[in-house]
């Protein structure tokens, strides 16, 4: 009998706790799906299917632009980030020299850095390298100065954190390996390639997730160093939807736009989720 | 033709120095086990040998080249290492082939050597398997093999089989014995298992915090130690040591008194010794003679009986002086029983209070 007790404990507890994850994301997905009048009426069902909304974000709104803005960004920072950070890591869980720990500290130090306190520095130096840009190339590419410079900066915000993460996921590859890799014959720059690479791929696409999400949520520089409606990333385009009349908070379409930036987000993350962290040296040691 | 010459060689890490002015002369085609309790400098040893670790002092040279400042792969070595280190994303082949392709080999030579290496450790029936897939002793095999197909000068095993259960070990211990005679290799063998020891090495190496406490045939180092150390670590269960004073001394044979029972007069001389000196006399549970007739003799009450079926271990004590002695399998000896012990005077062993033994 305790255990029916238990057992119906258990799950109501874990229903809470869903219900609590899930139900804004699932009012998000009705709201969106819903015409101008129906958003207003609070309902757990929607009434109405209705792609209105979707409709006028992809064909009448220029959300896809800002979509793919927001996917140049995040590709770049991502590749660049993951790349500087891999080798970074190597030598720090490797290489023995002098001050290491302390760089580690500091790196940990600076990704503690709140965004808003550099913000006023970083817009100033974005005037100087709009400038320089300027100056080098003509008017036909200057649309992706800010795009360049949002690149940039989150490289810059990202790689503390990518280095952390695969410092640490690197000090746990075992030493052997890679002393049986050296016995062999391989260089370094050989173990990186060969050894290290795909034992570590579970671990650089977890990184790469996370480093991906922090970009395609980032609202504070996106905002401040975008001018024009061409150059707008994801979250800046949905705060600048405006409805048809001053006074109207576009919901449905707010909605509609949320769940289209969410969507690729939770698809890779449920397609990887299998391989991130698991079985990073599975056989290759004793157990 | 890879003779291995270790000359004053010192490892320091940080303030600590653990291999001091180790010299040491590897003969070709041998098989040297290093043996040693943990922390001792061994796994050090063999890594200075396969270039892993730098040398603060002193040379190595493998072939009568000096090898100090010459990277892992041109030392024409190969090193197996306890946890196996296979690389986990390549199948066994791979594993197997890896040094060859980097050593840019035909096709044809790779896929020769690495077949005959699995035909020699058995192996050919999982060459396409990742080494998650295998067991203990089949990731050990692979290990092997992956030395092997390198064809080096100087094999360097470390601890080789002490992930392996029990049974494994025996096997493989038999295994390597045989492959040392089929591939005429210099083979370097850390381990802290004096039994491999024992088993399988032409010649033992007894480290001690960092310096060569002894070097010579597995009977040598067993019959003749040259100091307490080496009598205690070889051997199993470990030689007993009582403590005893010289009596008096002669030409050939010294007279040690044993507890105050009886006296005995070993045939060993040392010249710094004197009548009064506490010594330590050794002798191995082996030796021991169980009410039977001997040299010198000791009674004693049985606290332990350890019956195995081929010898039984009697665990004694008097006055604090703990002492084993085997006897047959089938004694009829129980605890509480008293027991007279013989010592066979030729069977003894002589140490001094600094440790170094009698000759």
């Amino acid at each position: 009998m305790n255990k029916v007790y238990d057992k119906i404990f258990k799950y109501s507890l874990q229903m809470i706790v869903i219900i609590f994850c899930v139900f804004p994301f699932y009012y998000s997905v009705m709201t969106s799906l819903e015409g101008s009048s129906a958003v207003f009426e609070p309902n757990f069902f929607p009434t109405e299917i209705n792609p209105k909304n979707y409709n006028y974000l992809l064909f009448e709104h220029n959300f896809p632009q800002t979509i793919l803005n927001s996917l140049f960004v995040a590709t770049v920072t991502v590749s660049i980030s993951i790349t500087i950070s891999y080798f970074a890591a190597w030598s720090l869980s490797r290489v023995n020299f002098k001050g290491r720990s302390m760089f580690l500290f500091v790196i940990l130090a600076i990704s503690m850095f709140p965004q808003i306190a550099v913000l006023t520095g970083m817009y100033q130096l974005f005037l100087n390298f709009k400038d320089f840009y300027f100056n080098i190339f003509d008017l036909r590419v200057k649309g992706v100065t800010s795009l360049l410079w949002l690149c940039f900066t989150y490289t810059m915000f990202n790689i503390p954190f990518t280095v952390w993460v695969l410092t640490t996921f690197m000090k746990g590859v075992p030493k052997e390996i890679e002393e049986a890799a050296i016995v062999d014959g391989a260089s370094s720059f050989l173990i990186l390639r060969k050894i290290f690479l795909p034992i570590m791929t579970p671990a650089i696409f977890t990184t790469a997730i996370m480093a991906m999400i922090a970009v395609w949520n980032e609202f504070l520089f996106a905002l401040t160093f975008t001018a024009t409606n061409s150059d707008r990333t994801i979250t800046v385009g949905i705060a600048l939807i405006n409805g048809t009349i001053e006074y109207e908070v576009p919901w449905g379409s707010i909605m509609a736009a949320s769940v289209i930036v969410t969507v690729p987000l939770v698809i890779i993350t449920l397609l990887l989720q299998g391989r991130i962290m698991s079985g990073l040296t599975a056989g290759s040691i004793k157990g | 033709m890879a003779d291995i010459n270790i000359n004053t060689v010192n490892k320091y890490f940080g303030d600590v120095h653990v291999i001091k002015d180790v010299s040491l002369d590897i003969k070709s085609q041998s098989f040297t086990v290093l043996v040693g309790p943990s922390g001792c400098g061994k796994s050090t040893m063999l890594r200075m040998i396969a270039g892993l670790e730098d040398i603060n002092s002193g040379t190595i040279s493998i072939d009568g080249q000096v090898v100090n400042d010459l990277p892992p792969k041109q030392r024409n070595i190969a090193m197996v290492f306890q946890s196996y280190a296979l690389y986990p994303h390549m199948t066994v082949f791979d594993n197997m082939a890896f040094g060859l392709k980097l050593e840019k080999r035909s096709k044809d030579e790779i896929n020769e050597r690495v077949n005959e290496a699995a035909r020699i450790l058995q192996i050919e029936d999982y060459l396409q398997r990742k080494p998650k897939q295998l067991s203990g002793g089949q990731r050990q095999r692979v290990a092997i093999g992956r030395a092997i197909t390198r064809k080096p000068k100087v094999f360097l095993f470390d601890e080789p089989l002490s992930n392996l259960d029990a049974a494994l070990r025996v096997q493989m211990r038999v295994e390597l014995a045989k492959l040392h005679n089929e591939l005429e290799a210099t083979m370097i063998y850390v381990t802290h298992d004096q039994t491999e020891a024992m088993t399988l090495a032409d010649d033992i190496v007894v480290l001690d915090t960092g310096i060569v406490s002894q070097k010579g045939s597995p009977l040598e180092l067993y019959d003749k130690p040259n100091n307490m150390f080496v009598g205690g670590f070889i051997g199993s269960p470990k030689m007993n040591f009582i403590s005893s004073k010289i009596l008096s001394k002669s030409s050939d044979a010294t007279e040690v008194d044993i507890m105050g029972m009886s006296k005995i007069s070993i045939p060993k001389m040392s010249a710094s010794s004197s009548e009064g000196d506490s010594v330590s006399l050794g002798i191995r549970p082996e030796h021991l003679v169980v009410n039977g007739d001997s040299d010198g003799s000791w009674e004693s009450k049985v606290f332990v009986v350890e019956k195995l079926g081929d010898v039984t271990y009697l665990y004694l004590e008097k006055d604090g002086e703990p002492l084993v002695a085997e006897t047959e399998g089938h004694s009829e000896i129980k605890v509480g029983d008293t027991v007279k012990v013989g010592f066979p005077a030729g069977r003894c062993q002589l140490f001094d209070s600094s440790g170094q033994a009698f000759k």
